[in-house]
């Protein structure tokens, strides 16, 4: 089968675009593989492993652009390099006063051309990300480092000039913040108000500040600090940056802070500061103590944390973290008693399939307290890591956005192919008893993940059904009304392919254990 | 502003937040910020671009090269572009070094001027070894007149011959008794009647306000001198016709000037050459001071290194042709003129000039996306030199050899093209890059600074 390749010298684009374009070679008439990338060393080796690597790729750099693809025919590899070329030359839109397909580009020349701008976003590969963070801050600019695989050494020099020049530096490994209103990175769309949460984790800042928002309650500003922030090295930098500035801020007067159990030197310090300000201040170190210092209100998990945020607003009316688990616990017990009746003999098992570690993190925490021992590929212990990811075992909870599962395809918060694939997967296996999945909305995130998601539930619980069993699935979706997505449009469509969607993560998680403890 | 996945930015359009996309590309060479001595590079180039801002060009008068130009003496030949041999010279700088030296009689004819240089009885010498600039070939020889500009900030003079107007000119290659003519003309008339004319007039002309109006009339003060012509007109006729006490010598002055729409280019070039000299000599700062070509080699020299220069063959200019001219007859590009680019106008002004965009090939859209895609390169913006078509924004300043590495984007140039041929003169004009070699030779001598 023949194999054509096209090279563009002197050409980058960003990883996402590369791999649209390959899916939609891929789509292509008599087309049966294709990659686009850039051509790494690292890349090349994969083009040979899969037979894709033709000698005049051999002399391509890593600023060069790559296009194999594999055909049934000549003539359709033909035209699919010429697709090829045709989308990988469109162009976005400029800017605000751009001009007709002029972009700057760098961010020094941006902010020149745009001396209003106050923050940059940037998510370049690692190896570049932290000499573009340098730039913007010497520009003057607040930064949200979106991009991982930063050096340590790095984020803590990045990070103490930050400080030092009242700049943020968000990250890295930072996707959310919620600043001024405007959602950065995969972040919701929340009403203002006077809530300000400082999260190293991203997605627990998004659960967070929706669950705050399904209470009524508000967001004054979202911070960011970047998954290492309360690590030794770093020393919450970050963390302690943006506590001290929503401690000063007017708009503030509830604080939140979110992190997974920080190192202990760390959590002291941030707890010493926690306690300087006069604002009522909620610390959730995911799955950490609950004896803190007696200046701050603990949370265990983040509904927890969204509950005795909002307890703390003044003008709140809705119900207290005691009232709403009472009343969960009468409406779960309800529900699970009459899903475990529907279950089969053999069906024992509890299979999580997660977009991400903080709310695989949470669940875990959660599902310990029923389950006992849950298996993971990011496990509470390291006894209980999955020996082989690609195979369930027992309780199992998968984060398949980590490292493992993420090399060189898209993220599950943007292409829900990987969780599909392992979703049928654990339907053909008969012990499986329970799916877990949580579905992440707002800006960033797949535009519709339950147009993809449902259809999926639909066929693997009809696939259950003919082998006699029935697949429960329950689900917990994160976002607003206001998000691009639609909340309740979203969670109707996966309750109509038979999901059973909780108000929560940690509901969600409780709901599954109580099944299975039946 | 968004530097990485577009999908952020479209995010942030659809919440109605104002965001700027970066087109972003890996650094093709690692960023540098300190000198391995530990110099500063940002500060050093601060204080290059300050130096060129606050200098203030004006034009004092005219002097013999071989009076007024420091170090200058009887057999010695100024050129265009970095230091070249004679048996390397193109032929449209060997056919002005020939004439020349018949020009001054140390030859009787062309043939026995190119003895005369091929034996070794000349000096060749850059032009900007000695503090001046010159067009196309760009050969100044000592008895030549040549404007004499001062910065008055600093202090440092500047110079450069008056311009002789198109086709078969000197500069051009061209030689004869047609071009010898004129250039006696030059000497006899031209040259003591605008001396006279600027010596009644206090503290000269300000070529930097000159520079400034021509560039909100149209001109880039390079390849389009229109404007900056007409005005150099309007400040020096009264003088002229104060001083000049024969009328039909003022008017044949006069309508000289008035027929050569290049006749401001020398001064812009002088100008430009008195504003960037101060900034010789900073250390650490990879802003160019020089970037001129001889026909054969395109040349550049920094602030922070200024007696070294870099070099790579000349480009071939991508142009328009005069009838009966093509591409095969085109010379590779020459002169000192991009002494405008490196000063932060000409090419990089093309946004205030789209009318030279047409001539040059291009449309009035290219003519902006120039100076936007040259902001990338330069360290700063000009204070003085503004494009009203940019909300009066500053000239891109300072060509950074860093930001051309990193980059990758060559300086854009438009220029005059020689015929290559010795004797004939010039055939079009148009546009191209600078060539990469040069700056990245330069840029791995700034990592072992």
């Amino acid at each position: 089968m023949p194999v054509q390749t096209l090279l563009q010298a002197s050409t980058y684009r960003d990883s996402v675009t590369l791999m649209q374009v390959a899916r939609d070679l891929t789509q292509l008439a008599g087309v049966q593989d294709a990659a686009v990338v850039m051509g790494t060393g690292a890349n090349k080796a994969l083009l040979r492993e899969a037979g894709l690597l033709q000698p005049e790729s051999e002399a391509a750099g890593p600023n060069d652009l790559l296009v194999a693809v594999r055909a049934e025919s000549q003539s359709d590899a033909e035209q699919a390099l010429e697709r090829a070329g045709q989308l990988l030359a469109r162009r976005p839109a400029s800017g605000p006063g751009g001009r007709r397909g002029f972009r700057p580009r760098s961010i020094r020349s941006a902010a020149r051309a745009q001396p209003a701008a106050n923050l940059a976003l940037i998510s370049v590969p690692g190896a570049h990300a932290a000499a573009e963070a340098w730039e913007a801050l010497h520009q003057g600019l607040h930064v949200l480092l979106f991009s991982d695989n930063v050096p340590l050494e790095d984020e803590v020099a990045l990070k103490r000039y930050a400080v030092e020049h009242g700049l943020l530096l968000m990250g890295p490994d930072c996707g959310t913040a919620i600043l001024d209103g405007v959602a950065l990175g995969f972040a919701n769309a929340v009403p203002r108000g006077p809530v300000g949460i400082v999260s190293a984790s991203g997605t627990g800042l998004q659960e967070a500040a929706c669950l705050l928002a399904r209470l009524g309650v508000g967001l004054s500003q979202g911070i960011g600090t970047g998954g290492r922030d309360l690590k030794e090295a770093v020393g919450g930098l970050m963390m302690l940056e943006g506590l001290r500035r929503l401690q000063q801020d007017p708009a503030s007067e509830v604080l939140l802070l979110i992190s997974k159990p920080p190192a202990a030197s760390v959590a002291e310090r941030v707890l010493t500061q926690a306690g300087r300000g006069d604002k009522p201040t909620v610390v959730c170190f995911l799955g950490g103590e609950t004896e803190l210092a007696s200046a701050v209100i603990p949370a265990r998990t983040l509904q927890e944390a969204a509950y005795r945020t909002a307890a703390q607003v003044a003008g709140y009316s809705g119900p207290s973290l005691e009232q709403a688990l009472e009343r969960e616990r009468a409406e779960q017990r309800a529900l699970a008693g009459e899903l475990a009746a529907r279950l089969q003999a053999g069906q024992r098992c509890l299979r999580g399939l997660y977009s991400g570690g903080t709310l695989a993190g949470e669940a875990l925490i959660v599902l310990e307290d029923s389950l006992g021992a849950v298996r993971s590929n990011v496990p509470l212990r390291p006894e209980l890591a999955l020996p082989d990811p690609a195979r369930s075992q027992g309780h199992c909870l998968l984060d398949l956005g980590a490292d493992e599962f993420t090399v060189g395809r898209p993220h599950p918060m943007l292409d829900h192919d990987l969780r599909i694939r392992r979703l049928f997967q654990e339907a053909t296996d008969p012990e499986v008893a329970v799916i877990l999945l949580d579905i992440v909305l707002g800006y960033g995130a797949h535009p519709d993940p339950a147009a993809e998601l449902a259809p999926a539930l639909y066929r693997a619980r009809a696939q259950a059904a003919q082998d006699g069993r029935e697949l429960l699935v329950v689900a917990s979706v994160t976002g607003t009304a206001d998000d691009p997505q639609d909340l309740q449009r979203q969670v109707g469509a996966l309750e109509g392919a038979g999901a059973v969607v909780a108000p929560c993560n940690a509901a969600a998680a409780r709901l599954a254990g109580r099944i299975l403890e039946y | 502003m968004n530097a990485g996945l577009d999908a952020f930015a479209q995010s942030l359009r659809a919440q109605g937040a104002a965001v700027t996309q970066v087109d972003w590309s890996p650094p093709r060479v690692p960023k540098l910020h300190h000198t391995g001595q530990g110099i500063d590079i940002e500060a050093a180039n601060a204080e290059a671009c300050r130096r060129i801002n606050a200098g203030r060009p004006r034009l004092l008068g005219l002097g013999p090269a071989r009076q007024v130009i420091p170090g200058c003496h009887d057999r010695l030949i100024l050129h265009a572009g970095p230091p070249i041999a004679w048996e390397r010279m193109c032929g449209p700088q060997r056919g002005a070094v020939m004439g020349a030296l018949v020009y001054e009689g140390l030859a009787e004819d062309e043939e026995q001027a190119a003895a005369l240089a091929a034996e070794g009885e000349v000096e060749f010498a850059p032009c900007h070894h000695y503090h001046a600039v010159g067009p196309m070939a760009g050969i100044i020889s000592p008895s030549m007149p040549v404007f004499v500009v001062e910065n008055q900030a600093y202090g440092n003079l500047a110079y450069a011959t008056q311009n002789e107007g198109l086709g078969r000119v000197l500069r051009y290659g061209a030689y004869g008794p047609g071009v010898y003519e004129r250039l006696r003309w030059m000497e006899e008339m031209l040259y003591p009647t605008l001396q006279a004319a600027l010596e009644s007039i206090e503290d000269g002309i300000d070529l930097r306000a000159l520079i400034s109006q021509a560039l909100h009339m149209g001109d880039e003060c390079h390849n389009r001198n229109r404007a900056g012509t007409s005005l150099f007109l309007r400040a020096i006729t009264p003088a002229l016709m104060r001083t000049c006490p024969d009328g039909q010598r003022a008017a044949a002055v006069f309508e000289f000037i008035e027929k050569n729409d290049h006749f401001f280019l020398n001064l812009s070039m002088a100008a430009a050459k008195a504003l960037l000299e101060p900034a010789e000599g900073i250390p650490g700062s990879t802003v160019l001071s020089v970037m001129a070509r001889n026909g054969t080699d395109f040349g550049i020299r920094l602030a922070g290194e200024p007696e070294r220069w870099f070099t790579a063959p000349a480009g071939v200019v991508d142009g328009l042709y005069l009838p009966g001219f093509g591409a095969e007859d085109a010379n590779p590009d020459i002169g000192d003129s991009t002494v405008t680019e490196t000063a932060g106008f000409g090419a990089f002004a093309m946004a205030g000039a789209p009318a030279i965009a047409r001539f040059v090939g291009g449309s009035p859209e290219d003519a902006l996306e120039t100076t936007l895609e040259m902001y990338e390169i330069c360290f700063a913006e000009h204070e003085h030199f503004t494009l009203p078509a940019l909300d009066f924004r500053g000239t891109p300043l300072g060509i950074d050899v860093r930001l051309v590495a990193e980059s990758g984007i060559r300086p854009r140039l438009n220029t005059g093209i020689a015929h290559k041929e010795p004797g004939i003169g010039m055939v079009g004009a148009g546009v191209l890059r600078a060539p990469a070699a040069c700056f990245e030779a330069a840029f791995r001598a700034v990592q072992r600074w």
